[in-house]
């Protein structure tokens, strides 16, 4: 009962995962007809000296720790703050996760427009009344900008992990704590966090997988622009392979981000296995 | 209906013998309990009696048929299990229901006994609830009353008082004792609470590591242990056990005393102890007692309003007729 | 035992909560008003927005008209569905097996699947996209259901998985011992306990698949084109038009953001293998 799911994962990792392999030892580019002649490594080469691929593996980098550093501590306030007795919680809630249902194309457009548009958004507007100079988002801090789009988008992630794992603390620890004289700053220090390192182990794990394949906030918005500001490894890869035709650089790209997605992946998989054993 | 023969029946989990070949008969009616510390194989040899797990050597014969083969289903058993294993998404009703619904018998005749069973449990105001609305002590009588209404020809009971408080387990104990009166049918039950099998047995199995280490009455396991292990496990408090010098003296290993059975004397005891902890239950009063030469302390009972303080000095006499006596291997010397 | 607060302190903490939420939800808020307004108002600033009394549905209409959004809707709803469809089609009977009848590779598989997970799409955009040009799927419906159901298939198997093996063992002992045969056991008992957590999983994965906007956006033209392409296409510059850019927004997260909410404690499970409950 398990082979056709077997088969058909294997069929789906295996296949494309040998096309790029191959197509990537190829000069091949659709719109350039050739017999498609064996390179070696000659396209790896050109992809990372392209000054292209070290903008766009920093901005990578910057994307996906900038997201993290975000969404990890603000989700870590959240939860914290959501665990608090209150009325209403239910409702709160609701709004704090509800960035997270809304597709990233429509998240990327609509802070785009409406909020960083620097004459007709919300914070041109703001600035104007204040009688400041409006920021030119997408001009004067692109990446930034995309930044803060994907973390409204992520924060809701976070905080709903780090606030589940944050509910299954057992009470009686936290009073054990108090009546050992713990302040509550100690008591965050020596019972929150190491109660929470799973969970945050697991958000920055699972984050970074995704937030390594952004690519739709980044179309819908700068399309990696200006220059290479906000291009990341995803949409540098697009751009060769979609954009330009050049199957082979696009898929030396697409080796070099399942290595880089691999690294991350390795630590993943061992939590997650140790879990499955307990 | 309800006699249980087990015939050099044994238990291999791959190449861990859990339970070597053994022997054991049940006769019809009786209440049998299997009692052992935790992973004695207690459980498992529940389960094969069961169908639950196959054997791996020998037969298991229900009224003289080899039901060694047979499914769960068809051995006419019913269990109950330690966490109850409700059905969470039927009713109480549906949940007694189902072994006749599996049965096809008729929905009248369903209701009929579902109603009765209810009755006798004191069920019938739960019937339309989920089991999850219910308290331990109720979802443990649904779980009894899935098991009457089958009528099978004997119970089989794991652990089912484990999971409730202590109160409502001396309840529990007494209802299952009074069930089984009415019934009068053959009920297996495990337990590692001596206790238990103490107040419920009509025939108790010690178990330790997968061997029998004795059965017999309540009383004859009491009286005569046949080894330190048995005499260890049952009676509450343990039994005292002295070695050395003063065991030499009985000729034996290891002899064995019960608190019940050492009296405190004003002068010209056998033994001579300082008393130490106490603990006063109102009926008796169970002392920690240093005795001289001895390299564990006693425990001594006396009556209930006896006044001995910590550190005073005693003479102990115990009573010779229920002293015990093992030899080098654990055995009773008789 | 919850502590009695006191109500200073829980005022003050739902003041907070109550803010900062208010905050994150804002953006949604926001495009559901200005979705109402028109075009003229819709660019007035923040607080004049609010004020301005000509609400209207009239960008609902011009939305429709002008990109046809009830096609891009259904795209959506047969990708997201058939995906999950036939991603359950494969998951259960796999995840049934390994739950019930484990062997000692079962841990192995399961983590394989999970690996296949992390495999960037970007990785295998090109393979992908030449099979799909080469086989006819591309700009398909089919096509885009059968790479959902794929990227998603590990998620689901765990997320069943998980939920199959918390059915205690023991009930199906009972089930056994009542005389259920393995139809009866699965009819009566497996089936209506297994229910909830299938229903969580076909959830989750239709909030993922809805939302993807990786291959969505990369392996549709006109005509297989979900919400997400359809949204992508406002990008300039009709974006400029506030009024339609929020009316099309709306109608497009407005379905999964009811069903994300029904889902959230699900969601927690689904999205950490398990690794968080």
């Amino acid at each position: 009962m398990i082979s056709p799911s077997v088969l058909l994962l294997l069929g789906w990792m295996l296949v494309p995962l040998c096309m790029t392999l191959y197509f990537s030892t190829l000069r091949y580019n659709l719109i350039v007809p050739s017999d498609n002649p064996f390179v070696g490594w000659e396209n790896y080469y050109w992809f990372v000296t392209d000054p292209s691929f070290k903008a766009a593996m920093f901005n990578t980098l910057l994307l996906v720790g900038g997201v993290l550093c975000i969404t990890v501590v603000g989700g870590i306030l959240f939860a914290l703050l959501l665990d608090q007795p209150m009325w209403g919680q239910g409702l709160i809630r609701i709004m704090v996760i509800s960035p997270f249902f809304v597709m990233p194309t429509v998240s990327g457009l609509v802070w785009k427009n409406m909020f960083m548009n620097p004459v007709n958004g919300i914070f041109g507007h703001v600035a104007q009344a204040l009688n400041l100079a409006p920021v030119e988002f997408f001009s004067q801090i692109p990446l930034l900008s995309i930044i803060l789009i994907v973390s409204w988008q992520w924060l809701p992630f976070a905080t709903l992990i780090l606030l589940t794992a944050l509910q299954s603390l057992d009470r009686d620890q936290l009073e054990a704590a108090e009546m050992d004289g713990a302040k509550s700053l100690s008591r965050f220090i020596y019972i929150m966090i190491p109660h929470l390192a799973r969970a945050i182990t697991v958000v920055i794990l699972i984050q970074t997988i995704f937030l390594l394949s952004i690519f739709a906030e980044i179309l819908v918005t700068t399309n990696g622009g200006p220059g290479v500001a906000t291009t990341n490894l995803t949409y540098l890869i697009y751009v060769s392979s979609l954009l330009q035709f050049d199957v082979g650089m696009g898929s030396a790209g697409g080796v070099i981000a399942i290595i880089l997605a691999n690294i991350v992946a390795i630590f993943l998989m061992r939590l997650i296995g140790k879990n499955l054993d307990a | 209906m309800g006699q249980i023969h087990l015939k050099n029946v044994s238990k291999d989990f791959g190449n861990v013998t859990v339970i070597p070949p053994l022997d054991l008969d049940i006769e019809n009616g009786e209440f049998v309990v299997f009692v052992g510390p935790s992973g004695c194989g207690k459980s498992t040899l529940l389960r094969l009696i069961a169908g639950l797990e196959d054997v791996s050597g020998g037969q298991v014969l229900i009224d003289s048929n080899d039901v060694t083969s047979l499914p769960p289903a068809k051995r006419r058993l019913a269990m109950v299990f330690q966490s109850y294993a409700l059905y969470p998404h039927m009713s109480v009703r549906k949940n007694i229901a189902f072994p006749l619904k599996m049965a096809k018998i008729p929905p009248d005749e369903q209701n009929q006994r579902v109603e009765d069973a209810a009755r006798i449990l004191n069920l019938t105001d739960y019937l339309e609830r989920r089991p999850g609305q219910l308290s331990g002590g109720q979802r443990q009588r649904v779980a009894i009353g899935r098991a009457i209404v089958r009528e099978p020809g004997a119970f089989l009971f794991d652990e089912p008082l484990s999971n409730l408080d202590a109160a409502l387990r001396v309840g529990m104990r007494l209802e299952i004792a009074e069930l089984h009166q009415r019934l009068n049918t053959t009920m297996i039950y495990v337990t590692h609470d001596q206790v238990e099998a103490m107040t419920m047995a009509d025939k108790i199995v010690v178990l330790q590591n997968g061997m029998i280490e004795q059965v017999g009455t309540p009383l004859e396991l009491y009286r005569t242990p046949s080894n330190r292990f048995v005499a260890g496990f049952i009676g509450s408090p343990r039994m005292n056990f002295i070695i050395g010098e003063e065991a030499t003296r009985h000729n034996a290993e290891c002899i064995g005393i019960r608190p019940e059975h050492i009296e405190v004397v004003k002068s010209d005891g056998a033994w001579q102890g300082i008393v130490g902890v106490s603990e006063h239950l109102g009926s008796d009063t169970f002392f920690q007692v240093n005795v001289l030469g001895f390299a564990d302390t006693l425990t001594v009972r006396a009556g209930g309003e006896v006044d001995l303080k910590y550190g005073d000095t005693i003479n102990l006499t115990p009573n010779l007729n229920n002293l015990h006596r093992f030899d080098r291997q654990g055995q009773r010397i008789s | 035992m919850a502590r009695l607060v006191s109500i200073p302190r829980k005022s003050f903490n739902t003041t907070l909560a109550g803010f900062l939420g208010f905050l994150m939800f804002f953006p949604v808020l926001w495009i559901v008003i200005l979705s109402f307004k028109t075009e003229g108002d819709a660019i007035k600033a923040p607080l004049e927005i609010l004020f301005a009394t000509g609400w209207t549905v009239e960008s609902y209409g011009a939305v429709q008209a002008r990109s046809d959004y009830f096609k891009h809707f259904t795209n959506s709803v047969f990708i997201a569905f058939g995906s999950t469809f036939l991603g359950l089609l494969i998951a259960v009977p796999a995840a049934w097996a390994m739950a019930f009848v484990p062997t000692k590779r079962t841990k192995h598989i399961l983590m394989w699947m999970l690996s296949t997970k992390m495999l960037p799409p970007v990785g295998v955009l090109v393979p992908i996209y030449l099979i799909f040009r080469d086989t006819g799927l591309l700009d398909s419906r089919f096509g885009l259901a059968l790479i959902l159901m794929m990227v998603n298939l590990p998620i689901i198997i765990w997320m069943l998985y998980t939920y199959f093996r918390e059915i205690p063992g023991e009930i199906l002992e009972a089930a056994r011992m009542d005389g259920a045969n393995l139809n009866a056991e699965i009819i009566f008992v497996l089936a209506p306990m297994a229910l909830p957590g299938m229903a969580s999983t076909v959830l989750l994965n239709i909030i993922l698949a809805w939302n993807e906007a990786f291959w969505t956006l990369n392996l549709t033209a006109a005509k297989a084109a979900p919400l997400t392409a359809f949204i992508a296409s406002y990008s300039s510059p009709e974006g400029l038009f506030y009024a339609k850019l929020s009316a099309a927004s709306v109608m497009a997260i407005a379905p999964i953001l009811a069903l994300g909410w029904l889902s959230q404690k699900q969601l927690v499970r689904g999205l950490t293998f398990g690794a968080v409950k």
